[in-house]
């Protein structure tokens, strides 16, 4: 590792093509927005170049958009904890699984990729509405009395948040498995381990970036999404992204919906920066052992 | 498992009093299996009729295999033979289609790998990347109920074994291949286990530490009397190290024996070919002497002598086999007074192509009717060179016969 950190200019050079287009395509339209937060709102609706905190001490005034910052943490990780619950089973089962079908399987794991985001997400007011499919089971087979309310509640959010999120968990998890030399464990069975006390000695620590990797990615990604609050959702469910949707598409407050997306933005960095200084895949594999 | 008491079992010598009393019911079944080898001490691993087929493919034919208490029995042949297969087999990590696997006595067909006390050596070396050196050697003990302070003890003796002294906290990664692999060593044979398997555990590794590592397994092995069966498709490697070569092809055990008996004394063409250079040509048995030697021809005018071994009669088509090391070459004059006294498998030639290589020399000589030879031979004084007119001399005891397959 330390080695790689005296490299000289040449990987540099290599990666320019892509550093210039992450550079167009993120840093700059970040840059707008962190600009923009600091312009002021008209009464008219108008915004006016300005260079102000009025947006920021706006976000903390109350206890209101700190508790829905709040919630979205919560909320995300209890996504990534399910994800990985959820994840690692059907990640394991496909690295172990010896099926010439394996490639066909992980299709089937990115199929819903192939769908509409907002349509996977409306579907499952089909499954869990009051006239969805699973009460319409359990009324029409008199087990309930009346539909369940599952829906407008965070449950629901979750629902819709993991269906959205499983696969990148999956997928990382997977091919992580896939890189543990198979000789490892034979190696570790070899010299006296049972099958499940190999998967603990080698399989799951070498599996961690994996799991390390596909945490970040979607807490990441659930901090930043509002579809599934917003359709699965009731009024106590919205989380920070659908806060601002309705700034920016809802009220047309560019300023404000900059600074929360800023404030967003500092947030989820420090808990990736965070997390990688000192959650970084060595200190995982120390806290192992 | 079967309880083992560590240094009696390692530092024992290879004789050992029978064992009478033995205390498991399932050695008295296999003895009983075996009653000509009841007098002796159990071989340390026995297959019987062992067999694998991978889907339509069979990796393994039927095969039998005996390897005594601390002997190196080395698996030679070329890829696809079924040498990795036969390995696994006995590591418990393939399951047998047929047949028997045995160790010291006791059938393990059905015991799973972790009760199986073996210690596995694997071409890639297959330390665990996430944990220190110490912990990869001792991985074992802590499967074996081993006390701290006793581990402590086993990994640093193990160490100092691969002389590799303390390097406990380091990391694999930091370590260069050969080192790895000699922790990979030290890993296995902290348990005590009852054999080594090694899969081509020096092919990962530069000529040079091969070499070396090829001495320090040996040492090892024989410090220890470990009872090793050693996978490779390097010659060298098993000319060297083993006591007993079992040469393969195609899944079939070809021929077995000790190093100098497959390489002097090939059973088949295919083993005659696979080790070292030979030269083959097709011959006719003309005559069959009272003095133990086979007269054959192998054109018009080209006729030499070969000590008999096997059994030929007159007539017979015949493979001649002349190992490329066995063929003396010398200058028309220097070899005047040698022709007086052997006169036997002495014909001229002329050197139409050569490759120095240093410390030996391969030549290219061109009999009369166009027989071609291939001779190596240490280079003395000077070195023939291309168009040189020479004498051949090969020695009959180094002429082999192999009989003709259709
Ligand atoms: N898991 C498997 N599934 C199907 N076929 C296999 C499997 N393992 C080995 N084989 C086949 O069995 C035969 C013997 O393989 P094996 O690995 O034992 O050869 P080897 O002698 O070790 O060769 P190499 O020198 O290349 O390692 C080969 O034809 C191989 O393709
Ligand atoms: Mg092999």
């Amino acid at each position: 590792m330390n080695e790689n950190q005296h490299s000289s200019w040449r990987p540099w050079a290599l990666l320019a093509p892509s550093l210039g287009a992450v550079f167009l395509l993120l840093v700059v339209p970040v840059c707008f927005i962190v600009v923009y937060s600091f312009w002021l709102r008209a009464p008219s609706g108008a915004d006016i170049v300005a260079f102000q905190f009025g947006n920021y001490s706006k976000f903390f005034q109350d206890f209101f958009y700190p508790s829905i910052l709040l919630r979205t943490i919560r909320v995300s990780l209890e996504c990534v904890f399910l994800c990985l619950v959820m994840g690692y089973i059907p990640a394991y089962f496909f690295y172990r699984s010896k099926t010439r079908f394996k490639s066909l399987l992980m299709l089937l794991i990115m199929l819903p990729f192939w769908i509409s985001f907002i349509i996977r997400t409306l579907s499952w007011i089909n499954i869990l509405g009051d006239t969805g499919l699973i009460n319409y089971l359990l009324v029409s087979a008199g087990i309930l009395g009346e539909p369940l309310g599952m829906l407008y509640n965070e449950g629901a959010v979750l629902m819709g948040l993991i269906q959205y999120l499983l696969p990148f968990m999956i997928l990382n998890i997977y091919v992580s498995l896939e890189g543990i030399d198979q000789s490892l464990l034979e190696a570790a069975r070899s010299m006296g381990c049972t099958e499940w006390q190999a998967f603990r000695e080698v399989t799951l620590p070498l599996s961690l970036p994996g799991v390390s990797a596909g945490s970040l990615l979607v807490f990441v990604l659930s901090a930043g999404t509002y579809l599934p609050p917003m359709i699965l959702g009731g009024p106590g469910n919205e989380m920070i992204a659908n806060l601002i949707f309705k700034r920016v598409i809802g009220t047309l407050d560019w300023p404000f919906g900059s600074a929360i997306s800023v404030i967003l933005l500092l947030l989820v960095g420090t808990i990736v920066w965070t997390y990688n200084r000192y959650l970084g895949i060595n200190q995982v594999f120390k806290a192992m052992q | 498992m079967q309880n083992h008491s560590p240094d009696i079992q390692h530092r024992s010598p290879a004789p050992q009093v029978p064992q009478g009393s033995a205390p498991s019911g399932a050695v008295s079944e296999a003895a009983a299996s075996q009653p000509k080898d009841a007098v002796g001490q159990e071989p340390a691993v026995r297959l019987k009729g062992l067999m694998k087929r991978f889907g339509k493919t069979v990796a393994v034919q039927e095969t039998d295999l005996t390897i005594e208490t601390g002997e190196l029995v080395t698996l030679l042949g070329p890829s696809g033979c079924g040498k990795t297969t036969i390995l696994r087999m006995i590591a418990g990590l393939e399951t047998p289609t047929k047949g028997d696997i045995y160790i010291k006595g006791r059938r393990i067909n059905d015991t799973p790998i972790h009760k199986r006390n073996l210690g596995m050596i694997f071409q890639n070396y297959a330390l665990f990347p996430h944990k220190t050196i110490f912990e990869n050697v001792a991985f074992g003990l802590k499967y074996r109920n081993v006390s701290r302070e006793e581990t402590r003890e086993k990994v640093s003796q193990a160490l100092e074994m691969v002389r590799l002294p303390g390097v406990e906290k380091r990391s694999p990664s930091q370590l260069s291949g050969g080192q790895q692999q000699r922790i990979a060593l030290a890993r296995a044979i902290v348990i005590e286990p009852d054999v080594l398997l090694m899969d081509e555990p020096l092919s990962a590794l530069d000529e040079k530490l091969r070499e070396e590592m090829r001495m320090e397994i040996d040492n090892i092995q024989q410090q220890l009397n470990l009872t090793t069966l050693f996978v490779t498709h390097d010659q060298r490697e098993a000319l060297s190290m083993s006591n007993k070569i079992v040469v393969m092809k195609d899944g079939r055990k070809q021929q077995e024996g000790t190093p100098e008996d497959v390489y002097d004394y090939p059973d088949n063409y295919f083993v005659a070919d696979f080790l070292g250079h030979a030269n083959f040509f097709d011959a006719r048995v003309l005559e069959v002497l009272d003095n133990d030697q086979v007269r054959v021809r192998i054109a018009e005018g080209l006729e030499f002598t070969a000590d008999h071994v096997g059994r030929w009669r007159e007539g017979q088509d015949v493979h001649l086999v002349m190992r490329a090391q066995k063929i003396n070459v010398t200058s028309p004059d220097l070899a005047d007074e040698e022709l007086e006294s052997t006169e036997l498998n002495y014909y001229p030639g002329r050197i139409y192509d050569r490759s120095y290589m240093g410390g030996e020399t391969s030549y290219f000589v061109e009999l009369d009717h166009g027989v071609r030879l291939h001779i190596i031979s240490m280079v003395r004084r000077r070195p023939h060179r291309i168009g040189d007119e020479v004498v051949l001399h090969v020695p009959a005891r180094h002429c082999g016969l192999l009989p003709r397959e259709k």
